[in-house]
């Protein structure tokens, strides 16, 4: 015990690293530190992974740019953590994230007992399923006897035990860990059947699949995957300021508004626009940020569909339709609660 | 008749065709019995059956180093071009791009120090300084904030310095609390013997991945919410505390091989134990666990990769990292076969040269 005490020490005094961090509420921490710590996905092509030289994209992690934005109109004022699965839930509860933006499904459980709050969904995904086009199978109803690749210990598994339970149908699962692993099985021939979430089945098959081609998604989605980005229980007012990022960003789209026209906007006559600039103040005071804050989120990070185009839109590696992720008024779900 | 009375030396006769020679050597190693006669065709088989596949893909249908991933895609064959877009990337992960010569010359450091700590010539008092003053130049180029160097916080460390930060300091520091632990053990005094053995047999008995988790997830569940020890911190000491118990009973067989004589030899000339155990013991021990201990540190060079868990990137974690570029993606085989080169070349070298240094320090003991 001796030696680890000693040695744990030393070595506390190599790093000389026992930070203090927030006591109060979590906005005036983040200004007084001067950066939004932000937890992220360690590598989920589209929605959190580090590029070439080193800097974090994607989806998810532009909301964590976003909201550096609106505090501190610099989208590079975040610490970006990656976390893995086990880890997302205690680095929000411990205060080590201010904000977890890394691919989470909004559920009944995680809202209460794990106590999170969850802002608007950034993006709503689903189960699906992906087969080679030689089968000729035209819906996941005719997929009866089939061996199906999956990877283990994910919601993936459960919801297709259900699905098929549901509709009598029998299968033999591949259970492999590594989603990695799951698709090179896939594409050598192991299985009929590729299931995972909608979103990853169609990067999977953009980037991975040896001729994408050969590959079709049936259109089935057995499952609900809202992901959205959350906050710890106990502090309203940032819950608040995370939750109308998401929602300026949707509004923004809404009216037309993205980061190249934004400055012919400022002066616009439209009400709703004014107040969503900041062009006629209170907006910004309600949330305690800037009047400047969406303003300046829409110019440096964009609408809710320039984000989405940047990262896994129809002309990244990833090419993702909109779908579900299509505004209200185009036949999908994003929708803006009134900036008023 | 006449009797032919030799003179002189006969000449010498080669000897039979069939005892020497790349035949004979074929005939004595490969195919001495049926058994071994078949296991030879069959690898010679696998062999042809794999090589050339092999190297068809590695070198002949590769594609070089400015080609787009779509280009890899359809050509086939190894994307040398992932690991030149990626190189920076995987060998220094998240470290700002413009500042990455730091991590490089801490790379450089390390191997001069573990360079020069290789030659028994430089085995002298100012070794230990040598080591302090590398230490320092290590946390200034990684942290910096002095001398006109940026700050960089060690949640953007990655890479290749981080595998030998974790592994070296680990290993540094370990080292003497795992001499300290076998000394315990092997203690008089029931309170030392009790804390080392209890010490050793919890570590030991707990896999390193749960110590990491305790050490990242449960953790800071303890402490007041806003309080954070670092991140790095924790995996360094879970590192720490799990070799020092592996490395401890590595030495304690050491400190067991050694005869009895030789601790009685060394009371009667009236050494005290400090004096005994650094004079006499301890370098016979240390020179008999040198297999087991570098075993050790070959292993724990590798389990670094653990540290993926808890969110580190270290070298694996950067290549995994690399892949999920919406880019690049797929490109496995590359990427685990560049640092899968990486490690050995660290790994083998360990391993040769603690042959030698075995050879080297057990001269005596050679009959």
């Amino acid at each position: 015990m001796k030696s680890g005490i000693l040695a744990a020490t030393a070595a506390a005094l190599v790093f000389g690293a026992v930070t203090t961090a927030q006591a109060g509420p979590t906005l005036d921490a983040v200004k007084a530190r001067g950066f939004v710590q932000c937890g992220v996905n360690a590598g989920l092509p589209g929605f959190g992974n580090p590029d070439s030289a080193g800097n974090w994209t994607g989806l998810d992690v532009d909301y964590c740019r976003a909201m550096a934005v609106a505090l501190f109109n610099d989208p590079n004022k975040v610490k970006f953590t990656p976390l893995s699965a086990q880890q997302r839930f205690p680095a929000i509860q411990s205060g080590e994230v201010d904000l977890l933006s890394r691919n989470t499904t909004v559920t009944l459980t995680r809202d209460t007992s794990v106590g999170l709050n969850f802002a608007p969904v950034t993006y709503y995904d689903g189960q699906g399923f992906m087969v080679h086009k030689k089968l000729g199978v035209k819906s996941a109803k005719e997929l009866n006897g089939a061996t199906v690749c999956v990877q283990s210990g994910t919601t993936t598994e459960l919801n297709l035990a259900d699905y098929f339970r549901s509709n009598n149908m029998n299968y033999n699962p591949v259970v492999i860990e590594s989603n990695d692993e799951v698709n090179a099985a896939f594409f050598a021939g192991r299985c009929d059947v590729l299931t995972t979430d909608a979103s990853g089945l169609a990067g999977t098959r953009a980037g991975v699949a040896p001729v994408p081609d050969d590959y079709v998604i049936l259109p089935e989605i057995i499952s609900k995957e809202p992901l959205a980005p959350a906050v710890r229980h106990g502090d309203d007012q940032w819950f608040d300021i995370v939750k109308w990022v998401v929602y300026a960003t949707i509004q923004a789209e809404e009216s037309g508004i993205n980061s190249k026209n934004v400055d012919e906007f400022v002066n616009s006559k439209n009400p709703e626009i004014q107040r969503l600039l900041g062009s006629s103040p209170g907006m910004g005071k309600a949330l305690g940020l800037d009047e400047k804050w969406a303003y300046n989120v829409i110019k440096k990070m964009g609408n809710y569909g320039e984000i989405f185009d940047r990262n896994v839109g129809p002309k990244t590696p990833l090419k993702l339709e909109r779908g579900l992720n299509a505004l209200w008024t185009n036949g999908g779900l994003q929708y803006a609660m009134p900036v008023r | 008749m006449t009797e032919s009375v030799h003179t002189g030396s006969i000449p010498d006769e080669r000897p039979p065709a069939n005892t020497v020679g790349p035949v004979a050597w074929l005939r004595n190693n490969l195919f001495n019995t049926w058994y071994n006669a078949l296991l030879t065709i069959l690898i010679l088989y696998g062999l042809a059956r794999a090589i050339p596949p092999l190297l068809d893909w590695l070198i002949v249908h590769a594609n070089g180093f400015d080609t787009t991933p779509q280009e890899c895609r359809t050509n086939g064959g190894a994307c040398w071009a992932f690991v030149s877009e990626k190189l920076r990337f995987i060998l220094f992960g998240t470290f700002p791009y413009d500042e990455q010569w730091r991590p490089l010359l801490t790379i450089v450091i390390f191997i001069t120090l573990l360079l020069v700590s290789c030659d028994r010539r430089f085995w002298k008092w100012w070794l230990g300084l040598l080591w302090a003053a590398g230490f320092a130049a290590v946390a200034i180029l990684m942290w910096g904030g002095v001398l006109g160097l940026t700050y960089v916080e060690n949640t953007n460390w990655g890479g290749l310095p981080l595998t030998l930060i974790l592994s070296v300091i680990g290993l540094a520091v370990a080292f003497p609390a795992s001499i300290l632990l076998a000394l315990g053990r092997r203690s008089d005094m029931p309170a030392i013997k009790v804390m080392s053995v209890t010490y050793i047999e919890l570590i030991r008995g707990v896999p390193l991945i749960s110590l990491l988790f305790m050490a990242s997830v449960m953790f800071p569940l303890f402490l007041p919410t806003g309080v954070s020890i670092d991140k790095l911190l924790r995996a360094q000491i879970a590192f720490i505390m799990f070799a020092a118990a592996y490395m401890a009973e590595a030495i304690r067989g050491g400190l067991q091989a050694i005869p009895k004589g030789q601790y009685e030899a060394a009371d009667g000339l009236g050494l005290n134990y400090w004096q005994k155990m650094r004079k006499i013991i301890l370098p016979q021990a240390l020179a008999i666990a040198i297999p087991p201990l570098v075993n050790t540190f070959i292993s724990f060079f590798k389990d670094t990769s653990l540290v993926i868990i808890i969110g580190l990137y270290d070298l694996l974690g950067t290549a995994k990292a690399a892949l999920t570029d919406p880019a690049w993606r797929g490109f496995y085989r590359e990427a685990y076969l560049f640092i899968g080169v990486i490690y050995w070349v660290f790994c083998f070298y360990m391993s040769k040269y603690s042959q030698k240094l075995e050879r080297d320090l057990r001269r005596g003991h050679r009959r």
